[in-house]
């Protein structure tokens, strides 16, 4: 793998930048593997990269249907942040806040991880209660959290509308200074080209169709591409599609796809460097590097797998930014789009066995997965390396549906669904 | 964004006076005392969530605030059918892994 710095891209620059080797390489699959991972998205990659580089195990595919990256890690809102209410989520979140600390270091590659801040904030009284409870488990947890007043939010925002005759006035927010944004495609091509280069096996455009499945222990995965690849262990990590795939197992999961949007404006000058999120009015927003207002909000009440959503739920979206943000309602959008999430009864994710031996799902991040990232490949990978759930993948099994141990994160942590 | 037919005010409206509330026909167990803790969860939690045509139970909330079912595909997302509580689909469902403790919601199970 070539190494990346600033004195190679000089180099480059004199030969015009002809001379680059490309990221990763486009084998053909081996017939058998010791590890099958099923989606090249965030998750799956770092999956991959973790169980070469932490765990040694190098004999591994990730199978995807379309391209890598181009799932919801090329379609979410791209905000990380860790300060979720229940010690179970928060220490997960965390895990992968510390990672995203030192990730551009570690992968050689720059994914822009810019912790500018996370505003979460309060309109009413019940609001700020909440809140105040979520930093305080934030703080007894370990995760930077302060509880800001009107003022404050005002002195860290000064172009939002904090007044107090608004219909929803800001009455304060809770801070994390650590939380920010990352470059999205970056985290999927970073993740995959060092993958790739501990000698991963990164097969495009070939989707899983079936699973050999001998007395209850999964051996395979049936592909359109390349017929059945032999697999000691499938993890799967396909986010939206995750019970399509499971159904092809005969397994039911809870879960529900719906679809979730998010807009970009056009590009405009810097205006806001921190992410400013609401519960209440139900909307976030940052801006990129490039400069447009990147918009998000919830997701669509109906089931769907068709990567849009409808008209009002923008509407919606857009009128919750104006409230916060009157300033911007002469920004005109320039995209908009939809990816597919699966989703939950209590909003968290699902790492966990099966009751297929050696089948292991990664999926259920809902709406906040891309935070998630380098968290959920490393506990994934940790527990698919030693055939046994990482201590902090345990809470999230799927068994929590049947004992009632639940991890309702529902609005609690802040979390704009 | 959808046009639906409200089966009761027998008009077409738009999609912002609906609310969807998710999958249809889901029975409830008549002994749910008798149910082990897998057959109760998975009634609560668990759903087909097909890809593909899905039998679903929509409410007219700013309308007539009636529920009714509404069969679509949740991939093109086509409606192909509504029709009133008390009524039969015509549309089958995607193929989904059924509950497999679904034998608790009829009468002769639950005497197990």
């Amino acid at each position: 793998m070539q190494h990346y710095s600033g004195f190679g891209l000089l180099k480059h620059a004199m030969s015009h930048h002809e001379n680059w080797q490309r990221v990763w390489r486009n084998p053909t699959p081996k017939k058998s593997y010791d590890v099958v991972i099923v989606g090249g998205g965030g998750h799956g990659l770092a999956t991959a990269y973790y169980l070469a580089k932490e765990f040694g195990i190098t004999n591994v595919a990730v199978i995807e249907k379309g391209y890598l990256g181009g799932g919801n890690t090329a379609r979410n809102t791209t905000i990380v942040r860790s300060n979720y209410l229940w010690d179970e989520s928060a220490f997960l979140y965390e895990h992968a806040m510390k990672l995203w600390e030192g990730l551009s270091q570690d992968l050689n590659y720059n994914v822009m991880f810019s912790q500018r801040g996370v505003l979460n904030l309060g309109h009413t009284l019940q609001d700020m209660r909440d809140i105040s409870r979520r930093v305080n488990a934030n703080r007894l947890n370990g995760i930077d959290g302060e509880m800001l007043d009107a003022q404050q939010v005002k002195e860290i925002v000064p172009d939002m509308d904090c007044s107090a005759n608004r219909r929803y006035p800001v009455m304060g927010a809770s801070w994390q200074p650590r939380g920010g944004v990352a470059r999205h495609d970056a985290v999927a091509w970073g993740f995959a080209r060092g993958a790739d280069a501990l000698g991963v096996d990164l097969i495009q455009q070939c989707a899983v169709e079936g699973f050999e499945i001998e007395d209850g222990t999964v051996t395979g995965v049936k592909t359109t591409q390349y017929g059945t690849i032999n697999a000691g262990k499938v993890g799967c990590v396909v986010a939206g599609n995750s019970g399509v795939l499971a159904g092809m197992a005969g397994l039911r999961l809870p879960l529900e796809s719906h679809p979730l949007q998010a807009l970009v404006s056009e590009p405009i000058k810097p205006i806001l460097d921190t992410v400013v999120m609401s519960n209440h009015v139900h909307g976030y927003v940052s801006q990129s590097d490039k400069g447009d207002l990147v918009i998000g909000a919830g997701i669509d009440g109906y089931n769907g797998y068709g990567q849009r959503g409808s008209y009002p739920t923008i509407e919606h979206t857009v009128s919750a930014i104006l409230e916060l943000f009157p300033i911007f309602s002469r920004v005109r959008m320039n995209r908009q789009w939809g990816g597919i999430v699966d989703t939950t009864p209590d909003a968290c994710p699902l790492i966990s066995k099966t009751e297929i031996e050696n089948l292991y799902f990664n999926c259920g991040w809902g709406t906040g997965g891309f935070k998630a990232t380098p968290g959920s490949g490393h506990v994934f990978a940790a527990s698919l390396a030693k055939g046994e759930m990482h201590e902090l993948a345990k809470p999230f099994s799927i068994d929590r549906f049947n004992t009632g141990a639940l991890i309702d994160e529902h609005g609690a942590a802040g979390v704009a669904h | 964004m959808f046009l639906i037919y409200c089966p009761y005010c027998e008009e077409e409206r738009a999609e912002e006076e609906f609310h969807a509330s998710g999958e249809a026909h889901i029975v409830r167990p008549t002994d749910p005392e008798s149910l082990s803790d897998e057959a109760w969860g998975d009634y609560v939690f668990f759903r087909k969530n097909p890809r593909g045509n899905h039998h679903e139970l929509w409410q007219h909330t700013t309308g007539c605030r009636k529920f009714f079912y509404m069969t679509r595909d949740t991939a093109t997302y086509e409606i192909k059918e509504i029709y009133k509580v008390g009524e039969q689909p015509n549309v089958a469902t995607a193929p989904a892994v059924p509950n497999k403790y679904d034998q608790f919601s009829s009468a002769q199970a639950v005497k197990k």
